[in-house]
């Protein structure tokens, strides 16, 4: 392609998205097209990959296409493989796309799909897809080396160690949130729950196909579970409108929860070939082939989206979480915008598989870039349904009550129209007895997903199948990141232990396996538990903890990336991750110290336990609690939740007090001092 | 001009890869040049190694 004719593509780009972008924030009164937000959405990605991407690939990092990568230098066949760079691709995004940018967006359609998308937006481009490719980069210069290992090695062994057990918190909140959005899901739904129990002897069966009969055949092994688990979630129909099987498969959140605890429990210390491993290929699989069947069937379908641009709970009053615009919805959206979790993918298996440091920004920029894309696509379902379904069902019981009149009473009251008559037409076409307060966003997603592929496939008749399908696909890999999770987290506190304890970190030692695995499945059944009998919902409690704690990671993620743009005497170009890493402590410290101090009982922690607090010693229950016992629950809750948030802003503050010590003294030095690995000249590895 | 069988082994390559399971092909070649005289685990074995090396140690294999 002629370089003028180029130029006019990406100014034919530009101008498209600009348009698209404009569509979506200025109409007002008429409904827009989904497609608006995906032509937008795609033009955006394509601008910011050609101009910023390839940009702090060459500039910021100054990429090496000559220097040996570690994949090169220590090929094995094994763990470090040069692989192509679709191929890693693919692994890479199928590695960081999770439950996250799914229920995030979900949540913050509450201010309606304008606020939210365009945080996705800026967000990737600006913070998120910078912090992926700048750990990917980070790490690959490092030999693959882990985040922890390079925030001390580069900041230093105390700020190494905090790192450490700021990592372990955030996954055992998250791992409780992520169950937490499973018991939602799930609560008094028999065709739902069968179809996840029905998963655990699919798998196994898989699993004992792999191990023994056809040894090491993912796709077969692959297609026979997949077929099976139709016929599950055919069968759990069945299930469902049968009086002597439903109630075997309906439970109350609390039975769910303990499930899923002795679960996360039993799967994470068994032989991984025989569940673990085959529910991780099943779903894996699932989840990739959904997403891309979403995206088709938005393009197919083109639905208006019902919820408008901007809804009165922009002022901190709505219903599904508590809190104004600022901080709270960059808070609610983590992934999709941008994730910390991420560091630790970008600082695992994809650096040693590199093939040059080239395709850092395909990989690294390019694969957040589709993640916010599956961001965008979870808004979209959210924003397609009737905002009436929405609210009834993301708003906890504390707001709208348990019956469809009252419900429909006061959503209507918002200026949401709604009838009860609806409320129960939408249970029954979803094959469900009520969608009230079904928070956590898996539900909700389902319902538009639902609508949309029952509008290819099926039709109306069609769409309970759909909806179930949907919970199915995102119970299914939220459960194996509760595993796989469960086991990390095991694997860190053995090795925390083992700091103090060396022989608690002999790894097949079924007594450590235990105890270990055992400490990490008690810290977020803990918390998943409170969340569950929780009176104001859980979700509206515990997401915005998930939020503060996985996005203090990704600053400390940034702050290290510009410690090292400084020892590398890059600071010129600082301001790449300064800039994102500034906005994400101002957003992160903000929402923690209003979760904490904040006057009104609904945002701050310290408020609801005393408001609750007084009431206990004046003898009064007060809503929505409706016992002694559940007033007691709150305020401890809430002093628990409290000290957590107050644990992650010293955490986040400290590591902060480390980057700016590390960069003075980057300053004070007149040569470059980051401490990289491996270079052009060495020789590779026998 | 897309070439379908190099699409198809990338396609294919990426899904494996997807649940942590590298070439095997490429294992085979990188063992008999590099090191002639070690053994070359079978497929099954190669592919019982990866499966525990996915889950065998600490870090995140998965974001949420």
């Amino acid at each position: 392609m002629g370089a003028p004719l180029s130029k006019l593509v990406w100014l034919a780009t530009a101008l498209l998205g600009a348009f698209a972008l404009g569509v979506v924030a200025l109409e007002r009164g008429e409904s827009v097209n989904a497609i608006w937000l995906v032509i937008a959405a795609v033009c955006t990605y394509f601008i910011a990959y050609r101009f910023y991407g390839l940009f702090i690939g060459s500039k910021v990092m100054s990429v090496d296409a000559n220097r040996l990568t570690p994949a090169v230098r220590y090929n094995d066949g094994l763990d470090y493989v040069p692989t192509n760079r679709y191929v890693l691709f693919g692994h890479h995004f199928a590695a960081i796309a999770g439950a996250g940018p799914l229920v995030g967006p979900v949540l913050a359609a509450q201010m309606g799909y304008l606020p939210g998308t365009l945080w996705i937006l800026a967000g990737v481009v600006f913070a998120g897809a910078v912090q992926d490719s700048m750990v990917l980069f980070l790490s690959t210069r490092r030999d693959g080396r882990s985040l922890g290992d390079m925030i001390r090695s580069e900041m230093g062994p105390l700020a190494g160690s905090l790192a450490l057990v700021g990592v372990l918190m955030i996954m055992i909140i998250i791992l409780a949130v992520l169950a937490l959005v499973v018991v939602k899901a799930l609560t008094g739904s028999p065709w739902g729950t069968f179809t996840v129990i029905a998963t655990i002897p699919i798998a196994i069966l898989m699993g004992i196909y792999a191990r023994f009969l056809r040894p090491g055949r993912i796709g077969e092994m692959s297609l026979i579970g997949f077929a099976l688990l139709m016929a599950a979630l055919l069968y759990g129909q069945t299930v469902a409108e049968s009086p002597d099987l439903a109630p075997l498969f309906t439970f109350k959140g609390e039975q769910l929860a303990l499930m899923i605890i002795g679960y996360g429990f039993v799967a994470s210390v068994l032989p991984v070939w025989l569940l673990l491993a085959p529910r991780d290929y099943l779903s894996t699989f699932l989840k990739i082939g959904t997403i891309i069947c979403l995206a088709l069937g938005i393009l197919v379908v083109m639905p208006t989206l019902k919820m408008p641009a901007v809804t009165q709970f922009i002022d901190g009053t709505g219903p599904v979480f508590a809190g104004n615009l600022f901080p709270f919805l960059f808070i609610t959206i983590a992934c999709g915008a941008v994730s910390g979790f991420h560091a630790l993918i970008s600082s695992g298996t994809t650096p040693k598989m590199l093939e040059t440091e080239t395709q850092i920004p395909l990989i690294g920029y390019g694969g957040m870039l589709m993640e916010s894309f599956v961001a965008v696509m979870a808004m979209v379902a959210a924003t397609v349904i009737d905002p009436g379904v929405y609210f009834a069902m993301n708003s906890p019981a504390a707001r709208i009550g348990t019956d469809v009149a009252n419900a429909a009473t006061v959503i209507s009251s918002w200026g949401f129209a709604i009838t009860p008559e609806m409320l129960l037409e939408t249970a029954k076409d979803v094959g469900e007895t009520s969608i009230l307060s079904r928070a956590g966003g898996a539900p909700t997603l389902a319902v538009g997903m639902a609508q949309i592929f029952s509008s290819v496939i099926g039709g109306k008749a069609m769409m309970a199948f759909w909806y179930h399908f949907a919970i199915l696909f995102e119970a299914l890999f939220i459960l194996t990141a509760v595993d796989a999770g469960t086991r990390a987290c095991r694997f860190m506190v053995q090795d925390m232990i083992g700091a103090v304890a060396p022989s608690f970190r002999q790894t097949k030692s079924w007594s450590n396996n235990l105890i270990a695995t055992g400490i990490a499945v008690t810290l977020w059944g803990y918390i998943l538990y409170t969340g569950v009998i929780d009176p104001l919902g859980g979700i509206n409690t515990l997401w915005p903890l998930f939020g503060i704690a996985n996005q203090m990671l990704a600053g400390v993620a940034l702050v290290l990336c510009t410690v090292v743009l400084f020892k590398m005497k890059r600071q010129r170009y600082a301001w790449v991750t300064v800039l994102p890493a500034i906005w994400l402590l101002i957003c992160t410290l903000t929402a923690g110290m209003q979760k904490v101090f904040h006057a009104s009982p609904a945002i701050g922690f310290l408020a609801q336990a005393d408001k609750f607090g007084t009431a206990l010693d004046a003898g009064k229950v007060i809503g929505p609690a409706k016992t002694i016992d559940q007033m007691n629950q709150i305020v401890f809750n809430a002093y628990v939740d409290a000290g957590i948030a107050i644990f992650l802003l010293i955490l986040v503050v400290a590591m902060v007090g480390f980057g700016i010590v590390s960069i003075r003294r980057a300053i004070a030095t007149d040569h470059p001092t980051a401490l990289e690995s491996g270079g052009t000249k060495e020789v590779g590895h026998a | 001009m897309l070439d379908l069988k190099v699409a198809y082994r990338i396609l294919s390559q990426a899904s494996r890869l997807m649940v942590g399971v590298p070439d095997y092909d490429g294992y085979v070649i990188h063992q008999m040049t590099r090191h002639p005289d070690d053994p070359v685990m079978s497929y099954e074995e190669f592919f019982r190694n990866r499966q525990d090396a996915r889950y065998g140690g600490g870090g995140a294999t998965r974001c949420c």
